[in-house]
């Protein structure tokens, strides 16, 4: 099986990797780079517990080639926090117990995040609408999105 | 004496009777006499039974005395999810 | 149990709090490591090949050609266990196929191989003689006599003689004269209703690692509701000692009941002793789907009789649940709960539990009882309908109390049913204004819950900190809710405590998280080793100071002399007598065991409005209500989260969620594109209530609070679309082409 060399930027830092033709970036993140934060769910685009940046825009890594990400620069769960200091979503997702068991919330930051990049004015449709490629089982989404309006609130110094 | 409640489809076991009464001191004696006394009851109470003495729910647990008690019901095994 | 109202009225320090959970950092950072992100040095990966077909004799199974393929260390079929296994373990035969494939998706072999390139190639390798047999997947055909009987041999001595083979278990329950109280009622009602069967729908695809050592013994990695019961399950199935199993449970992605069993764990570990390297299995999203344990389907007739004045005089189910190609169905739970929110002379359930060829059922969230509770939470609201009555006045005048005998047969204890349903008679949401093509629904629940085996371990850290140590997997938070009883029995702040979950070699047999039993039991545990702990520094204490031990009390984490003799001694707090433990005897812990009771059962009321398209047969969920009895919220939170997610996963089950099989048998919908779970884009806020009646069994009251939720939601919705089209809706989901249907018909 001829391997692929790729060049890449992850989280801000140079990266490169070899991988097969046919695998994801989501199983070169996980099973290559060992960065299992992302999560898998279900493979086909649907559940969004993949989710990662690539160049800033919001994607599902299991619908992506990992060969695709040569010349990109790819966010991750690893990469929100900065260091020890969280970042305002991740701490409102604390605050607000917008999580239960936690499998979803990955892939809920970085879409969230994404949002927030964006616009520090989100209505709570527009929230819903934004986060409606994340599934989340347990929480019926009540205290995610109010998560979401509260750091944007804070972001915007409401 | 003590008196158990038994529920609808176990009753053909009991010849239709809707409560029978066994000497026991726990849970154990009263699933031992109970088989006993109406062997068909036997094949559930293998299968596994919860037993509910005055309101609270035991499963497995022989030693829960039952004399005395002021209601005692067999229940199919509880589970949950 | 002790009822200790002390213990009610006590003003709780920790207990009530909103406090952030100790795994809090590691999930939102992604550092916390749920089944599928383990690895072991020199790992194999597994795949598992399933039948295709729904139901087919297997007359053989070449595996050699896989074997040869270069990369391929290990193939498995039934035949890899059949040494060890007792004769019939349905669990087994579920997990590996035995003589036939009883489902589509139905595991029939599987591979270990290098990577997972290689192991699926080598799954196409393997051969399969299979002999396709005619199939039945629908629980009211299953249980005519020409359908296709699926086991000879699985009906039970409940069944009566004659009744076909693919009925396998009836229950019975109720008292009263139920032709007696349809008499006497100035209105009956009896409806037919189907819904069909859901999948809990954990995000996370079971996934595991087994490692099995050439000594004979292994390690089992893996994500699930109870690694004691995985343990067991697998020892049995391979033939090993329990102690020779170590199993641990990783952070865990959902499970709502769906992973109180096993599917592939055995698998990994009959791959991983044949290969002599550690496998990993983690499923496909369409393998879960195919292959795990959805709920059952069911079919209900459900009767019920009513005054003009709304008192019920008589109600009636006959319910049949299909719980896939095994004996087990929740029947029986749905039997006892349908009815039980209310105080009825006279009532009958009676449950049939069918065989089908679909997966084995797993525990989905109150097992069984939401679908009961549909068809009589539906007929109730009809009935009210057709009377002009309230039907939540309705509800409060027939509504189970403390002394009310259940249907099941159990006199209720303290209960707080009603104290739900005035909860939302006086929320805003129960008089706000409806508009057109907009309906309002209500509906009761119930369920049981219960407490079960429970060890638990605590350690008085030597800089005053303490670790605890329990032995159920945390799926909403309950390392928060244990540390936060620790704290409070031992008088510490909620941060002095670390609570862990430890692997099955560290504690006793603890029950799989299930049953709504952990923060019942599991903190009913955790309160009463601390209390072990408190016992043992008093005395640590009472020797230092040269006193009795019953002269020292503990009190805001210090021990302090008490009562006229004990002598004047300044108190020692926890971290002082910490300090000094090497010098007074060595390390301090607690410890406490037991088989839990008195978990008290539980209730909600839950309130709908709907807005439904005419012209597409979409429903909009406008405003959603649960009121619920919490006993004591421990963190009130997570009680919320367990409230809204339960109403979810109802909303969801209620309007779109079904298994759809083809005529072929086969599962037509296998993924989330197709299953479509609920998405944050349909749901409006889930506002809730939570109700405190305390519960009796419980040093501090509290109640399970898990399943419960998902129990009133199928009604309430079905409810509130049946008012705002005008027409009684009988079937669960109500997808929109059903509304549709239901406005032309
Ligand atoms: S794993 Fe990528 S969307 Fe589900
Ligand atoms: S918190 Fe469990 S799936 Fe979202």
């Amino acid at each position: 099986m001829s391997q692929i060399h790729v060049t890449t930027k992850i989280n801000g830092d140079e990266t490169e990797f070899l991988c097969g033709p046919e695998e994801t970036l989501l199983d070169v993140l996980r099973d290559h780079l060992g960065m299992t934060g992302t999560k898998e769910g279900c493979g086909t685009g649907d559940c969004g517990a993949c989710s990662v940046t690539v160049d800033g825009r919001l994607v599902c890594s299991c619908l992506m080639l990992g060969a695709e990400a040569e010349g990109h620069e790819i966010g991750t769960i690893e990469g929100v926090a900065k260091g020890d200091e969280l970042h305002p979503v991740q701490k409102k997702f604390l605050d607000h117990a917008a999580l239960q068991c936690g499998i979803c919330t990955p892939g809920f930051l970085v879409a969230a995040k994404a949002l927030l990049d964006r616009t520090l004015e989100p209505t709570e449709e527009e929230v819903r609408y934004w986060l409606a490629g994340n599934l989340c089982r347990c929480t019926g989404y009540d205290k995610i999105v109010r998560a979401v309006m509260d750091t944007a609130a804070e972001l915007r110094g409401a | 004496m003590v008196r158990v409640k038994i529920w609808g489809s176990l009753r053909t076991a009991t010849g239709g009777a809707e409560e029978v009464e066994v000497e026991a001191r726990t849970i154990r004696d009263m699933l031992n006499a109970l088989a006993e006394a109406h062997p068909g009851l036997a094949p559930q109470i293998d299968r596994g039974v919860s037993v509910s003495v005055d309101g609270a729910i035991y499963r497995d647990s022989w030693l829960t005395p039952v004399e005395g008690a002021k209601e005692v019901v067999l229940l199919p095994r509880l589970a949950g999810g | 149990m002790a009822l200790d109202d002390r213990f009610h009225n006590r003003d709780f320090k920790v207990v009530g709090n909103r406090v952030t959970r100790p795994d809090g950092i590691d999930k939102v950072t992604g550092r916390a490591r749920f089944g599928a992100d383990m690895t072991a040095p020199g790992m194999l990966i597994a795949k598992v090949l399933r039948s295709p077909h729904a139901h087919a004799r297997i007359n053989g199974i070449d595996t050699s050609k896989a074997e040869a393929l270069p990369g391929v260390k290990a193939v498995v079929t039934y035949a890899d266990f059949a040494s060890a296994h007792a004769p019939d373990d349905d669990n087994l035969v579920n997990c590996m196929a035995k003589d036939k494939a009883l489902y589509d998706g139905h595991a029939v072999a599987a591979v270990a191989a290098i990577s997972t390139a290689v192991a699926r190639k080598a799954l196409k390798l393997i051969e399969v003689d299979y002999e396709v047999l005619p199939h039945v997947t629908d629980v009211d055909e299953a249980m005519k006599p020409d359908a296709p009987v699926l086991h000879e041999d699985a009906q039970d001595e409940s069944v009566p003689a004659g009744t076909p083979k693919n009925v396998v278990r009836r229950y019975e329950f109720g008292h009263g004269d139920v032709d007696a109280g349809f008499a006497q009622a100035d209105k009956v009602i009896e409806r037919s209703f189907r819904t069909e069967a859901a999948h809990q729908g954990y995000i996370e695809p079971h996934a595991c690692l087994a490692s099995y050592g050439s000594d004979g013994r292994a390690d089992l990695w893996c994500c699930t509701q109870g690694q004691y019961a995985v343990r067991a399950m697998c020892a049995g199935m391979l033939g090993m000692q329990a102690s020779d199993l170590r199993v641990t449970a990783s952070e865990i992605g959902g499970g709502f009941g769906g992973k109180t069993t096993v599917f592939i764990e055995p698998v990994a570990l009959a791959l991983s002793r044949k290969a002599g390297k550690p496998v990993k299995l983690v499923m496909e999203r369409s393998e879960v789907f195919r292959a795990s344990g959805p709920t059952a389907s069911t079919s209900i007739d459900c009767k019920i009789g009513m005054t003009k004045d709304g008192r019920i005089t008589a109600g009636r189910a006959e319910l049949r649940y299909q719980g896939g190609a095994f004996p087990g169905s929740p029947v029986e739970f749905g039997a006892m709960s349908g009815f039980a929110p209310y105080d009825l002379e006279n009532v009958q359930a009676i449950g049939w539990d069918v065989v089908t060829n679909r997966p084995k059922q797993a525990a989905y969230r109150a097992p069984g009882a939401p679908m009961a509770a549909y068809a009589v939470e539906s007929v109730i609201d009809e009935l009210c309908q057709e009377l002009g009555l309230d039907p939540l006045e309705v509800r409060i005048r027939n509504c189970a109390h403390e002394g009310t005998l259940s249907p099941y047969g159990v006199t209720y204890p303290k209960i707080g049913l009603e104290e739900t349903l005035k909860a939302v008679q006086s929320h805003p949401n129960w008089t706000a204004p409806l508009g057109p093509n907009q309906g309002r629904g209500v509906a009761c629940g119930f369920w049981f819950n219960f407490g079960g085996n429970t060890c638990v371990s605590l350690n008085i850290d030597e800089d005053g900190t303490v670790s605890l140590s329990t032995g159920n997997p945390d799926i909403g938070g309950s390392r928060a809710s244990m540390s936060q009883m620790c704290a409070e029995e031992l008088g510490i702040p909620y941060d002095r405590v670390r609570c862990s979950i430890a692997d099955t070699s560290l504690l006793g047999y603890n029950d799989v998280t299930d049953g709504s039993r952990v923060t019942f039991a599991v903190g009913l545990a955790t309160i009463k080793a601390a209390q072990d702990a408190i016992k043992k520094m008093c005395g640590r204490a009472a020797a230092i100071w040269g006193i009795p031990e019953d002269a020292v009390e503990w009190e805001d984490g210090c021990a302090k002399p008490a009562g006229p003799n004990a002598g004047e001694h300044p108190p020692m707090s926890l971290a002082e007598i910490a300090a000094v433990s090497s010098q007074t005897g060595g390390p301090i812990a607690g410890h406490y065991e037991c088989n839990a009771d008195g978990a008290g059962v539980s209730f909600a009321t839950h309130l709908v409005d709907v807005e439904i398209d005419p012209e597409t047969g979409f429903t909009k969920v406008l405003r959603y209500l649960v009121a619920q009895d919490a006993g004591k919220a421990v963190n009130p939170d997570y009680v919320e989260g367990q409230f809204q997610g339960g109403a979810v996963q109802g909303i969801g089950w209620s309007l779109n969620e079904e298994y759809i099989y083809g005529e072929d048998g086969r599962l037509q919908n296998a993924g989330f594109l197709d299953y479509r779970i609920p998405v944050a884009s349909d749901l409006p806020m889930i506002d809730t209530v939570i109700v405190e009646v305390p519960n009796p069994g419980h040093p501090y009251g509290v109640r399970g609070v898990g399943e419960t939720s998902i129990v009133p939601p199928l009604a309430a919705i079905s409810n509130a679309v049946s008012h705002a089209i005008g027409k009684r809706m009988t079937q669960i989901p109500m997808s929109p082409p059903r509304i549709v249907e239901a406005l032309e018909g």
